[in-house]
Parts: C-alpha cells; structure tokens; sequence
C-alpha cells in the first residue's frame, strides 16, 4: 500500500531561527510584544527582534530568574512577553520562578526555551535541556508546544502570542528537516497526522517526528500500516488523537529527544489508561549524554528513526 | 479613604494598622508579627500619603502599584488595604482561613488588585521591575514600590534585579528594604551579614537613602527625594524594629514568626490603645 503522503525531509531552518524570525515579524503588527533574552540572543534568535525594536527588548544578563520575573511583572502591566534563552538554562534555573511568579497567578508569558534536547552537540550536558518537558508540563495552567519544523514554530509562536496565558515552547539548535507547507492548521491542544495508518502508531514531538516519518516509510516497504502523529501542543494534548490512535491501530511507539520518564510518552500513556489500553513502546532518553556531534548523538543516544523502528517491532509483537 | 499627608495623622492610622495586625494573627494562631510591624509606617506612608490611587479604581491604568516582596508580612498590607476601603475589613479576622481573601501569603487568586502572588522571597524586586518598564514604555506615570526584608535580600534574585534596574534606570521602581535586623532563625548579623547595606546599593547603581522606617516625616521625605530623581533610581533603606509598638515583640526573633497568646493580645492592644 502507496503511503498517504510523501515527504522529502529536506534540510530547512533551525526551529530556533524560525522563533527568531516570527518574534520580528509578530513585532511589527503586535505593539504588546517585548522581549527578554539572557545574553544568548545571537543564539536563540531573539536579535532579530532586537534589532528591529531596541526599545521593546529588554537585556537580562546571564540572569534568568530574574528575567523570568521581569517578564512576569511585563505581563501583569498587560505586555505580551517572550523570554528566552537556551532551555537548559531558563526552565531549570528559572523554574522556582515560573511557577511561584508566573504559573500560580496564571499570567500571560511565553517562555521560549532553545538549543533543547542533546542535538545541541558538542557543548555537552551542562547545555542539554533533557527534562524541559517534564518540568514545563508539571505547572499548572501551561501549554506546552514542540515543533518540529519552521513552520509549525511559526505558527505556535502565534498562537502563543495570541493566546492568553503562559506557554512553554521548545526549540532546537540543528537545521530541521522540512515537514510542513503551511503554518495553517495547527491549536493548542491540537495535533497533526502526517501518515495515515492501521496497524500502528508512531507519536513524536520536536526531531523525532522526522525520524518517525522515515520509520514509517521503511515499515510500509514490509507490509506494515504506520501511522505517524506530529504531538505538537504536550499539553494540552490531543486527547481525541490519542484514543483513536489506541482504538484504531492497537499499539502505539512514542518518541521524544527528552527523558522518557516525564515526557510525551507519559501523558500519552495517562490516556491510553485511562480511555483504550493498548501496547505501547517509548524511544526517549535514559540520561545525560556526551559532547559529540549532533549526528553522532542522535546515534549514540538511541533518537534515529532506526530506534523507532526497533520499538514499532517490539509494540507489534506484542499487539499480536 | 481619605488621603492625608498630616504626621499625627498617619500615626493615628498607623496605630490601628498595628492593632489590627495583632488581633488578626492572635485569630489566626500563626503569622509573622514581628515584621508585619515593622513595615507598617512605610504602607501607611504611601498608601494614605505619597502613593497614587483610587480604591474605587483599582484598575485606573496610572495608578501606583505596591508589590509586598516579604510576603510573609501579609497582615499589614492586608490591614492596610481593608482601612483603604478595597477589601473588607470585618473579614481580618479571617486571616489564614480557607476561602478567605486574606490567604497566608498575598495572593492576587483572592485579590486582583495586588499584582503579584509573593511569599517565595526573592522575587518581588524582579516583578516590580517589570511592571515599571511596561509603565514607562506605555508612558504611564506609575511608580512601582517594592518592600524587601532584610533576610530576604540574602537572596541571589534581588541582586541580579539590582543591576537590571540600575543598568535599565527603571527610576519608577523603589526599593524599600525594611531593616529590622531580625530573620527567622535570628539576628540577620549572625545568619548572613548583609552589611555594608548602603554600599552594596550603591555599588549596584542605586541611589541609598537610609532613614528611620518608623519616622512618617523622613519616610515622606525620602519618597519626595526618590520620586524627584531620574539619573538613577533609588532603594530606600528603612531602620526599623522588629515587632514595633508591641513592647515584648520589639527586637525578640522569636515573634518573626509565631502568634502572640490571648493574653499576649490584651497586654499588647494595652500598649496600642
């Protein structure tokens, strides 16, 4: 059976740059946006905005549960703020921060954390966001999002300017394969089905989703029906696609380029328990990684699409 | 609420801050009196004087906004705001009782009009940083104050807030750091020296104005003086004593935190008639 869409997977924009960019053009229509960065804005992009709008671009220092609190006080002053830096440094070291100040009275700023995962190479794990996720996820009020393209990181950084309340979004330093051709179509709380399938699910957020799509390409020259989901919007999540993804294809792969403990996978799996207990495999991290190349990273630490597919026919044995 | 800037007339109202701050804490069996009365010259200074507001309008947009930095200190701003007349003053009473608008620590859940849910100290100099950078970009003549304990600027946080408010001249933010001298576990001196204060202010880029937190006089004085200055901003440095007004709580660590008895409450209102 022909899969239901091809996909080429050329190399495109880092999710990074595509924050960058959107930032400075979002400047320009929406007089509420100000930025705050912790002296990485060559790095997570925010220069861009910088640039355009020196006077709605607020220089932190390397002080991020500071900037944290700055962008509280901007957003309780009715400013749409993006705080950003990589996210190793801006979810951990401001976490007491965005829970306390931001998460508890529910207010309206936009954490954009960078360089996440171990595909930021060769700086190694004092840079690596592996538990952005978790920690992100566990605060109350939240939304969460991890795209995986430039176009799907356009169109979240919208909704998350458009959309009251505080998010988490998750970037990337490496240029990501091109998934989208439209920044349409995409919520909080919404997902993306890029291949139909029967047999099974393959779930993934960030760089994984990519690699799922080539799983799913090699399982369909076997005979096998994958189905793959781009879980975009971690929280909320798409409930609805979850239920149907156990219903319809029975087993279900999860892959993230984060902890597997406290990731996707885990609130995928507190609805497939709760609503349609199906087998279910997971490809995530199991700790902290190394300085190497991003390439030889994804290799050494298990993120290739090689890995889902050694899950997809481990879940299937287990389906049958 | 009817505004004054007569001397005698604040410490009336100053007198019935206290009052009420002892009696809600004897009601709720915990709190912090100790530096609830510390501060309170410093609220009713700007709440009934110096600061810009409309209890009918607490949403008017110029308004001044207030950020309790020592959360824990919650009784005298809750006293204060309920004299103002935004919150009910019959529910004082209810302090630390669930449901009630007076919750342990500020919470802008129970009350909007706060700005900012505070008690994990640290924080609140950062926040005020930013809702006074918003102001001056929207060209709004709000002032931001900030009250910050003296234990609590042991934190990390209100340094790396220090220098983004003098390097950012965020001159419409005031710190007021309330130097009672005593933390939880004892004298700030034996805990973690803070000392040279005003230096460290003033090698951070702050304006230090140091000045007796119980004089109404030198606090408006002092609030005149920041308010006038925009080549740097200012951190007002109040000398206060812990447990003010209540002879047996003045300079005793042990009513940081703990609630005076019933009896401790009739010799206190006693002092305070």
């Amino acid at each position: 059976m022909p899969l239901s869409t091809t996909y080429e997977l050329k190399a495109g924009m880092a999710t990074r740059e595509a924050f960058g960019r959107t930032l400075a053009e979002l400047g320009k229509t929406n007089p509420h946006v100000v930025v705050c960065d912790a002296d990485l804005s060559k790095s997570t992009m925010t220069h861009f905005f910088a640039q355009a709008f020196p006077e709605r671009f607020f220089s932190c220092g390397i002080a991020e549960a500071n900037m944290v609190g700055i962008a509280a006080g901007l957003a309780a002053a009715g400013k749409i703020p993006f705080a950003s830096s990589f996210s190793a440094f801006v979810v951990n070291k401001g976490f007491e921060q965005l829970r306390t100040v931001v998460a508890y009275p529910g207010l309206n700023v936009k954490v954009v954390g960078t360089h996440s995962g171990i595909s930021i190479g060769e700086d190694g794990p004092s840079q690596m966001s592996i538990e952005d996720i978790a920690l992100a996820c566990s605060l109350p009020g939240f939304a969460v999002l991890s795209p995986a393209d430039e176009l799907s990181m356009a169109a979240c950084i919208r909704l998350a300017a458009d959309t009251v309340g505080p998010f988490f979004i998750r970037a990337g330093r490496p240029k990501a394969k091109i998934i989208y051709d439209s920044a349409d179509g995409f919520a909080v709380g919404g997902s993306r089905e890029l291949l139909a399938g029967a047999d099974l699910t393959l779930m993934a957020h960030g760089l994984m989703v990519a690699e799922c799509i080539l799983a799913a390409q090699t399982l369909d020259a076997e005979g096998v029906s994958a189905r793959v989901v781009d879980m975009y919007s971690i929280k909320p999540l798409d409930r609805d696609a979850v239920v149907r993804a156990a219903r319809e294809t029975g087993a279900i792969v999860v892959a993230e380029e984060h902890l597997a403990d406290g990731g996707l996978g885990v609130r995928v799996s507190q609805v497939v328990a709760q609503e349609s207990p199906c087998p279910m495999e997971f490809v995530g991290l199991s700790g902290y990684a190394e300085s190497g190349t991003p390439d030889e990273l994804l290799d050494k630490y298990g993120m290739r699409a090689s890995n889902v597919l050694a899950a997809a026919r481990k879940v299937l044995a287990r389906k049958s | 609420m009817k505004k004054t800037s007569n001397v005698a007339e604040l410490e009336a109202i100053a007198k019935q801050v206290r009052r009420d701050i002892v009696t809600m804490i004897t009601a709720a069996k915990s709190g912090h009196p100790g530096g609830s009365l510390s501060a309170v010259e410093i609220l009713v200074t700007l709440y009934f004087d110096k600061f810009q507001h409309d209890p009918s309008n607490p949403d008017w947009a110029h308004r001044d906004h207030f950020i309790l930095s020592k959360g824990h200190a919650a009784p005298v701003l809750y006293s204060v705001l309920a004299e103002c007349g935004y919150t009910p003053k019959d529910q004082l009473n209810h302090l630390r009782r669930l449901g009630s608008l007076y919750q342990g620590h500020p919470d802008v859940r129970f009350i909007p009009m706060l700005d900012a849910s505070t008690g994990s100290l640290g924080q609140g100099l950062s926040f005020a940083l930013g809702m006074g950078a918003a102001a001056k970009l929207d060209g709004r003549s709000s002032r931001i104050y900030c009250v910050l304990g003296d234990g609590e600027i042991q934190e990390g946080q209100i340094w790396e807030a220090a220098m983004f408010g003098a390097f950012h001249n965020v001159t419409n933010v005031v710190p007021i750091v309330d130097y009672n001298r005593i933390q939880l576990d004892g004298f700030v001196k034996d805990i973690l020296d803070i000392e040279p204060l005003a230096a460290k202010w003033e090698s951070f880029g702050y304006y230090p104005l140091e000045v007796d937190g119980h004089d109404i006089a030198a606090l408006q004085a002092a609030f005149d003086d920041a308010a006038a200055r925009t080549d740097k901003p200012t951190c007002i440095i109040a000398h206060t004593v812990k447990g003010k007004g209540v002879s047996f709580m003045e300079d005793n660590p042990k009513y940081h935190g703990s609630a005076p008895t019933a009896e401790e409450l009739e010799k206190a209102l006693a002092e305070l008639a």
